[in-house]
């Protein structure tokens, strides 16, 4: 027999992860000890995962205004405008704990959830995107992860019918005991069809929607919210199991039933499942909740209010219905094949109830239950930066081709088709560019508009200086968003960092945080959603700070995208921004001398809204239609991919430059575009007169990057070691 | 051209399919729901891809038995032409109205690519469009797409002109016997393939190869 009033124990308490005063101001709030179920729920809404207590406090410096945005942080998702009546919904959520734990399992529910947080709002999901950072490539785990989570992520979404149009992966040591699982979904809706979490009227059906609730996930986010040491293993039972089927149904029939007007407010069950959800949406309409367990629909026999509470079963919802409509809506949801149960109603006293076997096993006051929930000013110091390196500490190489023949084989550069090619990047067919290029480019559909979105971060940049690694992380994606001729609107963030409670990690937290909002002014790019996962630490140590950022931005007319293949014989190559310097921190250093040393490039936001602008208004005119942005590995690398993609070479003219600086330096706010010889020179004096620095560096064709005396390297000889890499690797060859 | 386009719960290639046989046709399919037992009459019924039933069992073999099969069934055996893609082969398969099996890809994994397909056999009523043994281009994004048969029938199809499309150039991407990507009933009416012509169609595609195939079938109506 359940027992929901045994002694509430300080061990029960830590357990839940709740600190000492935090109990005490549950205590003060209800004014007596809590009873089980309580605990668990104030354990679920309070955790750091669900409740942001530690983060909210810099959050709000964050820019989340602008003439675009309809939605900001706060809902499911984020909501900008994007013209005719049109809205993207979007945003972005980590699922690192439970991808550790069992990647196949946390990988799907990461991607599951994300979707689920864009059709709640009535979003069709027409896009999905992931950010992945894996532990060093000859880590025992790294393979058995890599494989569990691509497999995982791929799925889900193939399964459900979402694109999955782009996406990062990256290794590094310090990923080790905490991978990064990062998912991101994108929707379409109609502006006047946007649905919200917060109830309205008292005494209105709350409906219980989708799958079964079982025990899986008891308290995940609160394990979500913890460090790892030896147990974790013990911990795979709080991971969720994914049911894209479920899920796809449940798409369906939300959508369906939405156009009826049945819907009065809806919540999808994620984090803290039905607790989270039904808090908040009480919460937010200054309504009370009341649930009535024994109407649940239950997988498993026998649980007690506390597990049905904490479960997180995949693919439920929770909707506040129009009652005059609730037959029509359950017709829907049977047509599915879906559960359907009215299981509570919205009250006047705004009190969460919780009833089960005829007795109230919880009564909390639901607005404090979220409002009331800790909010911490951690302390922080300055974090370490990396000393910066003179030019002549970095060691130079006798022939840039070999050197970047080295460099597009090594593991953070190598080619992601073994990754990619197990998404289904088609469905819907809608699909202007898929993985390879700088960003996903997916049409709306009916129109011949596209939204172009990019993943992006340099985590070994937000390590050496988290306040430039935070500006660049949202710098590359606004020009990832550019380079293919999209006008950059909003971000969504996805902020992943280590123990909060230790003040370096927070130090980076912060910094990092304020070279995003930095960013997000200069370059009017507001964030409209995002997520922190904190606690990525194992034994102590803490994962690279890892500031993941979406940009999401709008084509015009999609006949007028770029891409980075050349594309014809003879045309002549540009660099917008100039030739580069710096070394720091560079693929370079990192993978040719085995050196993580030095600054970052620092980013200057002004010069990357000039020559971003420049380079967006020449694909925009339709006079380029070959452009890539130069980031990790510079020139060389942009060169090499823009060759492969267009199996045509190119001829490069260094002049007296110092050959690996010019090839390789990091620098940014930088472009490659390529141009018919007889727009070239009308191009040039465009610039100068706008005050943009382009120089012509060489000429398309041939069938290799060359570098004329400073070496070359054949495109057969690249695109083996950039093919090469990936799958050998996971063939246990690499 | 009148067409039908079957869903299935878990169906998700269904709307490309629609959008592609509008494009073409320039007429709008019918959809019909999965527990539907008379499918209108039509000149084309489509079986979409996607992952009817969450592939759960085996892919397609849920789906084989949904009322809407037993007058799909009833109809292929009357002549009607039946097209099925993808999951909609696997259902074919599932269902006995082509023979073989489509075994998990050979490297396990589930693979979405741009492939190369030859036209093994354009007399037929959907590749009348293209030219014999023409190479074309042709996505595939599956799991399950590794088609196998025992020697007798793949005798019997590689005999009768009934395997109409296969894995050209190298470009095998499941392990398929004898690089069979797409092959047709004894009575030439009912197509199983697993590439997606429906998804390279129109320029934003970046090609297309696919047009051909409805084209194909909008003449066989059409004479």
């Amino acid at each position: 027999m359940f027992q929901n009033d045994i002694e509430i124990t300080p061990d029960l308490i830590s357990r839940h992860g709740l600190k000492p005063d935090e109990y005490d101001r549950i205590l003060h709030l209800i004014g007596r000890k809590p009873t089980l179920t309580e605990l668990g729920i104030f354990s679920a809404m309070w955790n750091e995962h669900c409740s942001y207590k530690s983060s909210k406090k810099w959050l709000k410096t964050l820019p989340t205004k602008g003439d675009k945005v309809i939605i900001g942080p706060g809902e499911n998702a984020g909501v900008i405008d994007i013209g005719d009546g049109d809205v993207a919904i979007f945003k972005m959520e980590s699922h690192n704990h439970p991808s550790y734990i069992e990647p196949y399992q946390g990988a799907t529910t990461g991607v599951g959830g994300i979707l689920r947080d864009v059709f709640t709002m009535g979003a069709r999901p027409i896009a999905a995107m992931n950010s992945l950072s894996f532990g060093e490539p000859d880590h025992p785990k790294t393979r058995h992860l890599v494989a569990g989570v691509v497999a995982g992520v791929g799925g889900y979404g193939n399964s459900f019918g979402v694109p999955t149009v782009g996406g990062e992966v990256r290794f590094h040591a310090r990923y080790n005991g905490n991978c990064l699982v990062n998912a991101f979904a994108l929707g379409i809706a109609k502006r006047d069809g946007i649905f919200l979490s917060e109830a309205k009227g008292v005494g209105l059906p709350v409906v219980y929607l989708g799958a079964k609730t079982g025990r899986d996930g008891v308290g995940g986010a609160t394990m979500a919210s913890a460090e790892f040491d030896d147990t974790i293993e013990e911990k795979r039972p709080t991971v969720q199991v994914g049911d894209p089927f479920t899920e796809k149904r449940l798409l369906e029939a939300c959508l369906e039933l939405m156009k009826t007007g049945a819907v009065v407010a809806i919540q999808d069950m994620g984090a803290a499942g039905l607790t989270c959800s039904a808090v908040e949406m009480g919460a937010k309409g200054n309504l009370g909740i009341r649930l009535d367990l024994d109407r649940v629909p239950q997988r498993e026999e026998d649980m007690t209010p506390y597990e049905m509470m904490l479960s997180e079963s995949q693919e439920r919802m929770l909707m506040v219905l129009e009652p005059s409509k609730e037959k029509e809506a359950e017709a829907v949801f049977r047509k599915w094949e879906l559960d359907f149960a009215v299981c509570g109603e919205t009250t006047d006293d705004l009190r969460f109830r919780i009833i089960w076997q005829g007795k109230e096993v919880a009564d909390l006051p639901i607005k404090e239950l979220g409002d009331e929930a800790p909010e911490y000013d951690r302390p922080w110091v300055e974090p370490r930066k990396a000393a910066p390196l003179a030019a002549d500490a970095i060691p130079a190489v006798n022939d840039v081709g070999t050197a970047l023949v080295r460099l597009m084989g090594a593991p953070d550069q190598a080619s992601r088709a073994w990754v990619y090619e197990q998404y289904d990047c088609l469905v819907q067919g809608n699909s202007a560019q898929i993985p390879g290029g700088d960003a996903g480019v997916v049409r709306v559909e009916g129109t011949g508009k596209a939204l172009a979105m990019s993943a992006d971060v340099t985590p070994r940049y937000c390590e050496a200086d988290p306040f430039e690694g935070g500006k660049q992380a949202v710098a590359e994606s606004w020009r990832n968003v550019t380079a293919v001729g999209g006008d950059p609107i909003a971000l969504t963030d996805n902020l992943n960092f280590g123990n909060p409670e230790k003040p370096e990690a927070m130090g980076q937290f912060v910094r990092a945080l304020q070279g995003i909002a930095d960013a997000c002014r200069a370059l009017n790019f507001p964030i409209v959603s995002g997520n922190v996962s904190l606690y990525n630490e194992t034994h102590g140590e803490g994962i690279l700070p890892s500031p993941t950022i979406v940009g999401v931005g709008l084509l015009p007319d999609v006949a007028k995208m770029a891409t980075i293949a050349f594309k014809a014989d003879g045309d002549e190559v540009l660099l917008v921004g100039g030739h580069g310097s710096h070394l720091g921190q560079s693929v370079y250093l990192r993978d040719l001398h085995g050196r993580e040393e030095g600054t970052p490039p620092p980013v200057d936001l002004a010069l990357e809204k000039k020559n971003g602008d420049f380079v967006r208004g020449l694909i925009a005119a339709g006079r380029v239609s070959t452009c890539h942005d130069l980031s990790d590995g510079g020139l060389g690398v942009a060169l090499a991919e823009m060759a492969m993609a267009g199996q045509r070479g190119v001829r490069i003219e260094l002049g007296d430059l110092t050959p690996h600086v010019a090839v390789f330096a990091e620098d940014q706010a930088r472009y490659l575009i390529a141009v018919n010889p007889n727009e070239s020179a009308a191009v040039l004096a465009d610039a100068a007169k706008a005050g943009i620095k382009v120089e012509r560096i060489g000429t398309v064709g041939g069938n290799a990057v060359d570098f004329g005396p400073a070496g070359k390297a054949s495109i057969a000889d690249i695109k083996a070691a950039y093919d090469g890499w990936f799958p050998a690797f996971m063939g246990g060859k690499a | 051209m009148r067409s039908a386009v079957v869903l299935f719960p878990g169906s998700n290639r269904d709307h490309d399919m629609v959008k592609a046989l509008h494009s073409v046709t320039g007429v709008e399919p019918t959809v019909v729901w999965h527990q539907d037992a008379t499918i209108p009459d039509v000149d084309l019924i489509v079986l979409p891809g996607g992952f009817s039933y969450g592939d759960y069992l085996r892919c397609g073999a849920i789906a084989a038995r949904s009322p809407a099969m037993l007058d799909v069934a009833r109809k292929a055996k009357a002549g009607v032409r039946v097209l099925g893609v993808c999951n909609g082969f696997q259902i074919l398969t599932e269902a006995g109205l082509l023979p073989g099996a489509l075994m998990r890809n050979a490297h396990l994994r589930f693979v979405c690519k741009e492939v190369k397909l030859e036209v093994t056999n354009n007399d037929t009523d959907f590749t009348r469009a293209y030219s014999k043994g023409e190479v074309i281009r042709c996505p595939v994004a599956h799991h399950d797409g590794n088609y196998f048969a025992d020697p007798e029938t793949l005798a019997r199809l590689e005999g009768e002109g009934r395997v109409a499309f296969r894995y050209a150039e190298g470009t095998n991407p499941n392990g398929s016997i004898n690089d069979i990507a797409g092959i047709l009933n004894e009575t030439g009416n009912v197509l199983g393939m697993m590439p997606h012509p429906e998804n390279l169609i129109e320029a934003l595609h970046g090609g297309l190869d696919g047009r051909g195939l409805f084209e194909s079938v909008a003449t066989s109506v059409a004479a």
